[in-house]
């Protein structure tokens, strides 16, 4: 069987399932229960200086998609509501109760190095294993100067990072909003200010939807409503590709990257490890189902590893990131002609209509009796695979590779690229 | 055409009989057991999870299916039910698992859960995996009686834990009713007898086929040998219907009629009654009338002495009856079997209604049903095999406390032997509570 635990900028865990900081980590309570579900680690709820925020009711908007709940969610909540001291009691019995899972302790207070530096005192001698900045938050905080509106400028993150680094021992692990052009910014920067590893993705600012009868974005608090963060599984190939990005980063070589956004089973935590994560968190689903999920996830992923023969998560940690390239880099005479299997075609026409109207016109239909058969016009299929993501029956449409003996040509050295390279080699 | 005595093989061509006892609920395909899963709310404290016999996490192993952990979900599912395989076929989850679906409630579409749980257990069985590998020997020996659902579930079970086991079954071959008497439609293509292969593959298990308890093993004697003995004796006796049946030619007790059917290699061989009379009320009795009908009868009858409601058959089976052509007559009782020169040629009913204290009564109206085969369903009995020492019987059946211990100590029953609903999956539940028991009381022993 697989090994599944990890060590993490220092941290150790007995898996790389952990918790991110929000409400299922919001108190001692929750927290335990999810350790004794199986949980690796998780990350405190953030925790802000005292009087605490206060919350509003309604706090949650979602996007129900095509009758799957949940696709998206977005949340207008700040950080801890509790006063500092009841978390920071419950944190060390927590960690006292459970020595072998990953308690990471979030922090958000204002953007001056004297708060900062009371804040990590205290936190440390809570025996946590290490704190995570929170610069995510894109909403409410932001406006009072805290979260995304520090993590949008990346001379504060490096500026907070330093200070945190120089008043606590503990791994600092900075946590990146996504509300920015450029991810590798924010995420330099945290490492120039010292940081042991970056944790993203935060939320996304949004509205999820209007209540057209009262004229107000959801979720209505009063008869208004605000902007949120969102997340769940719809924010997943946003996080995806940010992971990605830094994790192919030459300049963040070696930076420790704990993937966040949308995860809800082995196999989206297996891409963001994949990717360059060596731990993943988890919110959306845990909140949608409980912490029960995680026991899925830890025997999908170690039957998953077992099968590849992956040992360790570090075997397999980073796989994927020299396989991602920029366009550019493609190889522009790789041709694939999108094939239909008869035998499995319902003939609904998916195909035939999105090509038709929104494509290369490349799937023609024959009516054989009252039968009809869609087929492939090879001519024009430019092997966009449209047809094959329409299609509702998996594995009927495929792409095949059409060997054509030219060797590989990427845009660089394109007779249509004004700006080509000639042929080096 | 004969009048009377019209029983013949081959009525109908082998591609007929093919059709006829395929599957009938074929497995999902991919898309569909996707589409299935989704389907699945994940419910906290699952209602479908209390109602399964073996309490399998439903929801859990569905989540899988859903996460392309094919393997993952297989293990869940055998983990409580090591015949996960042939539940998934043969448990009526319409009042089991899926009966409890909290989607009955918002729209009388369950999941399907049997099926779901077919597709996870075929993928595993069919790449030869075994879910769970054998702890070190431990060197105890415990003897299981039968080779049913029950025996073999506490066999596996125990053997998981290091012991050594040894089957006594009278037959010579194992599987119990999965073998001989769940209808031909519902385990295909072998695979009762591919499942007890599948469960052997542990190791730690020995079977030793025609040995009889009463008469080629005594209690006592399994007692002085093994450290614990587990009786899964089914139910060996049938109900007779008290008519004078045994005097003659086509009347038959429908267990034995399904029985050939499920050993036979060619269904061609296998003769029926043009007009066939099925007496009860039960799933045997459903089973023995479609699958008569499935063998090419013209009119098959199932006559049950109690109205709808009351048969232990479920609405589910009783319209799958209906479905194939079977007749169902309710609240009528046979009286008299007819025959002319040793051959049964009908059978006559008395009709009946509850008299004002609740009792069945038989009325004075009288009517006859032609017949050239009578199979008579009227429910199975268990015999205690005469032996040096038997546990406490009550109500015909074994005794037992909650961990499926007998009277005798040392000696555990589950199954259709002891009370409790006769089902598959209820078998079991008992040899695998048998079995925990066993290995709690035997690791017990050790730690003195
Ligand atoms: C016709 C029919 C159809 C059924 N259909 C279904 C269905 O669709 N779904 C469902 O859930 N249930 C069904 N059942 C019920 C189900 O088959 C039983 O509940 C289940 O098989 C009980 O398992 P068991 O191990 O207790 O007994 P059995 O399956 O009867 O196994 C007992 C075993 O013990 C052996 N044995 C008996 N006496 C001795 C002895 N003295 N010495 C040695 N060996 C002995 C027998 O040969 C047999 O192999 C059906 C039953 C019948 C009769
Ligand atoms: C209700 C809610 C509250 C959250 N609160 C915090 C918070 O206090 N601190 C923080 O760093 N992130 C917070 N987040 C963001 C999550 O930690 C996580 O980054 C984000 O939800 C993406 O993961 P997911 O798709 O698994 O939900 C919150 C998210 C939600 C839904
Ligand atoms: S064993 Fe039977 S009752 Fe239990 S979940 Fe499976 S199909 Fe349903």
């Amino acid at each position: 069987m697989a090994d599944l635990s990890i060590e993490f900028a220092g941290i150790r865990a007995p898996n790389p399932f952990w918790l991110a900081s929000a409400p299922p980590t919001d108190k001692e309570y929750n927290v335990t229960r999810a350790f004794r579900a199986g949980w690796g680690g998780v990350v405190w709820k953030t925790l802000g200086e005292d009087p605490p925020i206060v919350n509003t009711a309604s706090r949650y908007g979602a996007v129900h998609y095509n009758g799957s709940r949940m696709a998206g969610f977005n949340n207008i909540e700040l950080i801890s509501d509790r006063p500092v001291d009841v978390n920071l009691r419950e944190i060390v019995a927590v960690k006292r109760a459970w020595p072998d899972r990953a308690v990471v302790v979030s922090l958000m207070v204002p953007c001056n190095e004297e708060s900062w530096k009371r804040m990590l005192k205290r936190v440390e001698e809570t025996g946590c294993d290490g704190v995570e900045l929170n610069f995510g938050c894109p909403h409410g905080m932001s406006e009072r100067g805290m979260g995304s509106a520090v993590g949008q400028v990346p001379e504060y993150v490096e500026m907070v990072t330093r200070w945190c680094k120089q008043h606590t021992r503990m791994p600092v692990i900075v946590k990146l909003t996504p509300n920015v052009t450029d991810i590798r910014a924010p995420a330099r920067a945290a490492k120039r200010g010292g940081a042991d590893a970056v944790s993203l993705i935060n939320t996304v600012q949004s509205i999820t939807g209007v209540d057209l009868d009262r004229m107000t974005p959801e979720p209505v608090v009063d008869g208004q409503g605000t902007h949120g963060g969102y997340c769940g599984p719809a924010v997943k190939p946003i996080a995806l590709r940010m992971v990605a990005e830094l994790a192919r980063d030459p300049e963040l070589k070696g930076l420790p990257i704990s993937g966040i956004g949308g995860i809800s089973n082995w196999r989206d935590s297996a891409e963001f490890i994949a990717l360059g994560a060596g731990s993943v968190q988890v919110c959306t689903a845990a909140m949608h189902y409980g912490f029960r999920i995680v026991e899925e996830m830890r025997d999908g992923l170690a039957n998953w590893m077992d099968e590849k023969g992956y040992g360790r998560i570090s075997d397999f940690c980073g796989r994927a990131v020299r396989n991602f390239v920029n366009w550019e880099d493609l190889n522009l005479n790789y041709v694939t002609k999108a094939r239909i299997n008869q035998e499995l075609c319902i003939a609904c026409g998916l195909c035939h209509i999105a090509c038709e109207d929104t494509s290369h016109q490349a799937i023609a239909v024959h009516r054989d009796g009252d039968r009809r058969r869609f087929e492939v016009i090879d001519a024009e299929c430019v092997g966009c695979n449209l047809c094959m993501h329409v299609c509702p029956v998996t594995g009927c449409i495929t792409m095949e590779p059409q060997p054509n003996g030219l060797p590989r040509l990427t845009w660089k050295h394109h007779p249509h690229n004004p700006e080509r390279l000639e042929a080096a080699e | 055409m004969k009048q009377i005595g019209d029983i013949a093989a081959g009525r109908l061509s082998e591609a007929e009989l093919a059709a006829n006892f395929a599957d009938v609920h074929p497995p999902l395909s991919l898309d569909e057991a996707l589409i299935e899963a989704s389907r699945c709310y994940f419910c906290f404290d699952a209602p479908c999870v209390q109602a399964c016999p073996t309490g399998i996490d439903i929801p859990g192993f569905i989540r899988r299916i859903a996460t392309g952990n094919l393997k993952g979900s297989a293990v869940k599912i055998l983990e409580e039910n090591i015949f996960g395989g042939s539940c998934a076929r043969v448990c009526p989850t319409e009042i089991l698992c899926e009966g409890a679906c909290v989607r009955n409630t918002q729209e009388e579409r369950p999941v399907k859960i049997g099926l779901l749980q077919r597709h996870a257990t075929d993928w595993l069985m069919q790449r030869n995996m075994q879910p769970f590998e054998r702890a070190q020997p431990t060197g105890k020996k415990i003897a299981v009686v039968g080779a049913g659902p029950a025996g073999l579930a506490c066999a596996h079970r125990l053997a998981r834990y290091g012991h050594e086991v040894v089957v006594f079954e009278a037959k010579p071959k194992p599987g119990g009713l999965n073998e001989y008497g769940v209808a031909a439609y519902k385990l295909t293509d072998g695979f009762a007898r591919r499942e007890v292969d599948f469960l052997l593959g542990i190791g730690g298990i020995r079977i030793e086929y025609g040995k009889t308890l009463g008469k080629d093993l005594s209690l006592g004697r399994l007692r002085q040998d093994y450290d614990a003995v587990f009786l899964g004796l089914g139910q060996a006796g049938v109900k007779a219907l008290g008519l004078d049946e045994a005097k003659l030619a086509g009347v038959e007790d429908a267990v034995a009629f399904i029985a050939r059917l499920r050993q036979t290699a060619d269904k061609r061989t296998i003769a029926v009654g043009r007009r066939v009379v099925v007496i009860g009320g039960g799933n045997t009795a459903i089973d023995a009338a479609v699958q008569a009908r499935k063998l090419g009868a013209e009119e098959v009858s199932l006559v049950y002495r109690r109205g709808p409601e009351q048969m232990s058959a479920t609405q589910w089976e009783q319209d799958f009856a209906k479905l194939n052509g079977v007749q169902i007559r309710h609240w009528a009782a046979p009286v008299r079997l007819l025959g002319e020169a040793g051959v049964v040629s009908g059978v006559e009913f008395a009709r009946t209604r509850l008299g004002p204290d609740g009792a069945l009564t038989l009325t004075e109206e009288r009517f006859t049903l032609p017949a050239d085969m009578v199979l008579s369903a009227i429910g199975q009995v268990f015999i205690m095999p005469a032996t040096d020492e038997v546990p406490r019987i009550e109500g015909g059946r074994i005794v037992v406390d909650a961990d499926r211990q007998t009277s005798l100590a040392r000696v555990f029953a589950g199954g259709d032997c002891i009370a409790g609903p006769d089902l598959t999956v209820q078998a079991v539940q008992d040899g695998k509570c048998a079995a925990e028991a066993i290995h709690r009381m035997l690791s017990g022993k050790r730690e003195d």
